[in-house]
């Protein structure tokens, strides 16, 4: 296993000044961030003058992620995979989220190409205050014909507001293609043991990452990386081949789990991967198939896939589940209690009550801002549990929440001494109301039936 | 530099790098020639060949110590019990599905949730079961011979005092005729009621002495000792539930084995966040109990369970909405992917809810174990797909 990199081993070639120019107080503490991505070089004026040439450059070295960051596309319309450096989400974080592409081919009519196109360009859902989005287009050549998929891609250009990739084992395929985008740094798919060399030509001719493709046999795929490698390549992006049936599907997972492994610990072929759940149609098999090797793969170690399926009932898991497997474990669980106010609330407005889970508060306080009340958000300090967890450990009972209601000072800005409590603590009501002097009413379990809830309940309690 | 160097040295190491910068030095020589071609020849030299050549790739391996315990699910009559069948859950020498370093024994486990008494639930679930809702042996049934759930559980949620207040005596009776209506192994739930559950599932265990069932649960809000001590004296295994902390499912295992549970007779729940409200923190506490386990820290290393059908909660699971699309799929895939995502996370027993959920995810799970013959599929023709 490939030795760890500590703040130790950073410290010693930083200006050990303690200068504090770069915002933190020691070279030491520097150091730390520096492993942790919260800080970058460039940060430490000292490194950037001429004598810090060498330790600069030995720290960039050190530095630099086991799996590589490859960026696909230029400016605005780009996106960066890769630069993980753990194989467990707990021992630091992951990076860059997994990219999703869906395909498109060459023989679409051109209604269907410019709508599905479109469907990447707009596609977004907001969830927890994050916009979650689609990010490339997959263009594969059907028709095998260069003439053909040039023109294609030649529409998809016009149109799209995402990055490229261009599939074709066709080298010639993949040549009319580059002849159009090659400027715009699209990803090519893919070289293998017979093509990579003319392949791995276009790559560098173009400046494009390319995709190293084997199936199923590990050995053949670093062959073809090292041989892409031999070229000058740096962008390069594996796969090793994604099937989704029986032992073959068992043996595709242990692949991607290998990959990371060794990119990690031996810092072998330290790539990016790509997975390609799409090929769930080629089976016969639809979107709930493709959904499930989606999330296989974004689970264990896919840092680019492909999809196939537009159905928004199959990729709203999908990408739920990347958001969470890509949040950050290092931000904390808990919001800070107190009490929270929402528009204008005057001395008449409603007083509602969470805890201060993160994820709680959060769905709670976009689910009051979409349905644009105007109150009061009394954050209950739960530990960081949510509710109905937090009842049943007893973080969040009637002497706490009474406790929370004394010592907010809401008993001040309302006339009122009326709460709406959430619908899974309805277990707290009456010894909070007896405890408190507070009429307590028990609103919905879920958030989403606030602004029902005030409109038609509160409106007539008030 | 103070050193000399030695003029070979220095031609050496140019054809080593591209650029070099000298500073501070003093050339002392006679004559100084730096024959430009020679240089570059060596540098030519050092640039390989673009070539393939074929390699060998060292499937990097762990050196995990420790293993995961195998707990023992029902009891046959030839161990005092009714069941038909025992399961087998847990036993892992390696992460999930890390076919090339060691295979697991044990198949993911799913139990399927019974309430004893009407409850509201979301409609892709309610369909199933609309016509049993009041009748927990029929829905208990309904789970095992029509939809192939390796266990039930039997959720004694009508004790709590803020629902029915039934008595445990009662409760009791609901979980003797469970256990007439199926013969697989079962799980005994209470109400999450503190004050009441330790009588409950002290009645219920009774009951079902000599079962060999999951009594669900034994926690820090509750008198576990009581929850314990049934376990042991009918014959029973211990759900230790903890609320997303790694140290405290230390703590209360520590505890439970202190009131006299063997480390054979229990499972651990770390709690289950439903995927788009904390499932993170699920996948991760889960990662690192079952990697403790392997590495072999003794208090970690029981079986997971996990009550997925939190996945429910979601309100992406359960509501209708245009912009979602078909609830009636939206809602299995969601309940689906919480499951498959905590079964890689090291899940071994799954508490789940709805058919084609359970479905999904168990055709997935054979797949992944490595045993299910298919026929091989050229992937390479999905570029041609139309």
């Amino acid at each position: 296993m490939a030795k760890k990199i500590g703040p130790l081993d950073i410290y010693n070639y930083l200006p050990k000044t303690n200068c504090g120019e770069c915002g933190e107080k020691t070279c030491m503490a520097f150091a730390s961030q520096l492993i942790e991505r919260a800080v970058k070089l460039e940060d430490c004026p000292a490194l950037k003058q001429p004598n810090f040439v060498r330790s600069y450059n030995n720290l960039k070295e050190m530095l630099a992620p086991s799996v590589k960051e490859v960026i696909v596309g230029v400016g605005d319309k780009s996106v960066k995979i890769g630069g993980e450096e753990i194989v467990f989400r707990h021992e630091l974080t992951y990076f860059n989220k997994t990219a999703i592409a869906l395909d498109v081919h060459d023989e679409m009519n051109d209604e269907e190409l410019l709508a599905r196109v479109r469907y990447v360009n707009d596609f977004c859902f907001k969830r927890i205050g994050e916009e979650l989005t689609l990010d490339l287009v997959a263009i594969r050549s059907t028709s095998k014909d260069p003439d053909r998929f040039a023109q294609c891609v030649s529409k998809v250009l016009c149109e799209s507001k995402k990055p490229l990739i261009l599939c074709s084992w066709s080298p010639s395929v993949l040549e009319a293609g580059l002849k159009v985008v090659g400027h715009e740094r699209p990803m090519i798919y893919a070289a293998t043991k017979d093509t990579w060399e003319e392949v791995g030509r276009l790559a560098v001719k173009y400046n494009c990452p390319v995709v190293a493709f084997a199936d199923g046999d590990m050995a053949e795929l670093k062959s073809v990386v090292k041989a892409l490698e031999s070229l000058g390549i740096e962008d390069i992006v594996l796969d090793p081949g994604s099937h989704v049936e029986g032992k073959y599907l068992a043996n595709t997972f242990g692949n991607f789990v290998a990959s990371r492994r060794a990119a990690i610990w031996n810092k072998d072929i330290g790539y990016p991967l790509l997975g390609v759940p799409a090929i769930a149609w080629l089976s016969g098999e639809g979107a709930f198939k493709e959904a499930i090797i989606a999330a296989i793969m974004i689970d264990k170690y896919a840092d680019l896939i492909i999809l196939h399926t537009p159905e928004i009932w199959a990729l709203l898991p999908v990408i739920t589940l990347r958001q969470n497997i890509y949040t950050d474990p290092r931000k904390p669980v808990a919001v800070e209690a107190g009490l929270r106010k929402f528009g204008n609330p005057d001395e008449n407005s409603p007083v509602l009550m969470t805890t201060n889970f993160a994820l709680t508060y959060y769905t709670v306080a976009s689910d009051i801002e979409s349905a644009g009340v105007e109150c009061y958000l009394l954050v209950i300090d739960t530990e960081g549990l949510g509710v109905e967890a937090s009842v049943a450990g007893g973080k969040l009972d009637a002497f706490k929440a009474n406790e929370a209601i004394k010592n907010s000072g809401i008993e001040k800005e309302v006339k009122h001494r009326k709460i709406i409590i959430p619908g899974f603590s309805s277990r707290i009501s009456g010894d909070l109301e007896i405890q408190s002097g507070w009429v307590v009413f028990v609103g919905p379990r879920d958030s989403s039936g606030i602004k029902e809830f005030i409109e038609k309940k509160w409106v007539g309690l008030a | 530099m103070t050193n000399a160097l030695d003029l070979t040295e220095l031609i050496k190491m140019l054809g080593k790098v591209e650029e070099i910068e000298l500073e501070n030095i003093d050339v002392i020589a006679g004559e100084l020639g730096l024959i430009l071609p020679t240089i570059s020849a060596i540098k030519r030299e050092s640039v390989k060949k673009a070539e393939y050549r074929d390699l060998n790739f060292e499937i990097p391996l762990a050196n995990f110590t420790g293993e995961v315990l195998e707990v023992e699910l029902g009891a046959t009559k030839a161990n005092g019990g009714t069941r038909e069948n025992v399961i087998k859950v847990g036993g892992e020498r390696t992460m999930p599905f890390y076919n090339f370093e060691a295979l697991n024994p044990n198949e993911p486990v799913i139990a399927f949730d019974v309430f004893d008494t009407k409850i509201h639930l979301a409609g892709p679930v309610r369909k199933h079961f609309e016509d049993v809702l009041e009748d927990p042996a029929e829905w208990a049934k309904r789970c095992v011979d029509k939809y192939g759930a390796d266990m039930v559980t039997i959720h004694l949620i009508s004790t709590d005092p803020v629902i029915k207040d039934t008595s445990a005596r009662e409760a009791a009776k609901t979980v003797e005729n469970v256990l007439q209506a199926v013969k697989v192994p079962i799980m005994i739930g209470g109400s999450g009621n503190p004050e009441k559950d330790p009588e409950v599932l002290e009645k219920a265990a009774e009951a079902a002495a000599g079962e060999r069932c999951v009594i669900n649960s034994a926690s820090m809000s509750l008198d576990y000792k009581r929850i314990a001590k049934a376990c042991v004296d009918y014959g029973h295994v211990v759900l230790s539930w903890t609320s997303l902390d790694i140290n405290d499912q230390k703590t209360l295992n520590k505890y439970l084995m202190d009131a006299g549970i063997k480390k054979e007779d229990m499972i651990m729940d770390p709690t289950t966040a439903a995927l788009g409200y904390g499932l993170e923190y699920s996948f991760s506490i889960m990662e690192r109990i079952k990697l403790a386990g392997l590495k072999g820290d003794k208090d970690l290393q029981m079986p997971i369970a996990s009550g997925t059908t939190n996945a429910w909660g979601a309100r992406e699971a359960w509501m209708e909405n245009p912009e979602w699309g078909d609830r009636e799929k939206r809602g299995p895939l969601w309940e689906a992917i919480t499951a498959l995502t905590l079964c890689l996370a090291g899940s071994d027993l799954f508490m789940m809810m709805n058919p084609t959920a359970m479905q999904l995810f168990r055709d997935i799970i054979k797949c992944l174990c490595g045993f299910k013959e298919t026929e091989s599929l050229d992937i390479k023709n999905w570029i041609g797909m139309r």
